[in-house]
């Protein structure tokens, strides 16, 4: 019990000791929200996602496209529509910088037997079924890049239902591309690569 | 179905599928893939290259297919192909391309015309403009315009380069011996660049490339 408390005493006090200067301005109330459910070291809990390492821009439209109720799946809808009820831009912004600037943790919780069928899909695609390969966007190393996100080391629970989801007719942010490419995904193409991303970096 | 008629299905299936495609293949007016077929491997192209064709800034620029040059394209992938041209992505999705859909797909976004996707640094347009349309005489750099166009529109087998992404014309630029010609055995039309993409300085490419990048 106190090596628990010591141990989250000593993860705020590195994460606090790494926010920069300009974010001293941030609300602490904000961040105190955020960590509620994607951690103290943002590196995500069951369904809420890792923030830390990803891109800056992903996050920052991600937010606005909750407060603009444009994603829409369930747990979207049940929390990340109040979350962001009264976020402002810049803090948006600002949130999307913050979460960049930590260090990514993988999730490593996908199927390792399953990894290696990922991993080919997501470097190559499958041209025969008009399948794209995850790579051109996301990177050789599912790093991202832009307002394109870093996939690698997310929990495969989270990416298995983003990717089904996608199928089911829930909504990306405005101009993504994903849930065209998701819905032609069948159970096993989205398990192999939920459990391929899930051991990356 | 009894067990006799059941082994009989499948050779006769077999039969069925090589005597229609055989057919198909005698009459070049008929095309071996169905409408449906052609348009889904559009969607597909487009994933990646843009809802228009325009390009794409991917985690590496995807360069414009609107308004290319049939010619052009159906040339790039039988270089894909057969790796003269080397990309691993491009070698996946063109290989499994019959010659006419390649021939149906250069003619579908031939016939697209977006507005260009922009974004090069603005003030390397008007050192780009002179270099293209007049070369650079003491690096032996012939004016671009003398080959793609005065616009910039192509011909042929020479590129349209309007509209292009600019870091898209940078990156085959700077790394044309690497990505181009890679049969030596089968030295092909990519060979006329690469003198030309040998003696451009790299702020020189950047210059040119920021010039095509507004080009309508």
């Amino acid at each position: 019990m106190i090596k628990l408390v010591r141990s989250k005493i000593a993860i705020l006090a590195i994460v606090s000791s790494t926010i920069p200067s300009w974010a001293m301005d941030l609300d602490t109330v904000k961040f105190r929200n955020c960590t509620w459910c994607h951690g103290e070291s943002a590196q995500g809990y069951a369904p809420a996602p890792r923030l830390a390492g990803q891109t800056e821009r992903y996050i920052e439209n991600q937010l606005l496209s909750f407060r603009a109720h444009t994603r829409d799946n369930p747990f979207s809808k049940q929390y990340m529509w109040d979350a962001t009820a009264n976020l402002s831009s810049r803090s948006a912004h600002d949130l999307a910088i913050y979460f960049s600037t930590l260090t990514p943790k993988a999730a490593n919780d996908g199927d390792k037997e399953l990894a290696n069928a990922g991993r080919t899909l997501y470097e190559n695609g499958n041209p025969d079924a008009n399948t794209v390969a995850c790579a051109v966007c996301h990177g050789p190393n599912a790093q991202g890049i832009r307002d394109i996100p870093r996939l690698g080391g997310l929990s495969y629970y989270y990416l298995k239902r983003k990717l089904e989801q996608w199928g089911e007719g829930y909504h990306a942010a405005a101009k993504s591309p994903m849930p065209q490419i998701a819905s032609k995904l069948s159970a096993n193409q989205i398990e192999a690569l939920a459990s391929y991303l899930s051991f990356g970096k | 179905m009894t067990a006799k008629s059941v082994r009989l299905v499948l050779p006769t299936a077999i039969l069925a599928a090589v005597l229609s495609v055989s057919c198909r293949a005698q009459d070049p007016a008929k095309a071996d893939f169905s409408q449906q077929a052609l348009q889904a491997k559009i969607a597909y192209c487009k994933t990646c290259h843009g809802v228009s064709g325009q390009g794409f800034h991917g985690s590496t620029p995807i360069p414009r297919l609107a308004g290319q040059q049939p010619q052009y394209i159906e040339n790039q992938l039988r270089a894909f192909i057969e790796r003269r041209r080397e990309n691993k992505y491009m070698y996946g999705v063109a290989h499994v391309l019959s010659p006419s859909v390649q021939t149906a797909l250069a003619n579908y976004f031939h016939s697209l015309n977006s507005k260009p996707v922009g974004g090069a640094p603005k003030e390397l347009v008007a050192a780009g403009k002179k270099i293209y349309e007049e070369g650079l005489l003491d690096a032996n750099v012939p004016p671009c315009a003398s080959c793609h166009g005065p616009e910039a529109k192509g011909d042929g087998e020479f590129p349209r380069l309007a509209g292009q992404l600019h870091d898209y014309i940078f990156n085959k630029l700077v790394n044309w011996s690497k990505e181009r010609g890679q049969d030596p055995k089968h030295p092909d039309t990519s060979a006329i660049m690469q003198p030309i993409a040998h003696n451009l300085t790299k702020t020189q490419i950047e210059s040119v490339a920021a010039y095509l990048n507004y080009l309508e």
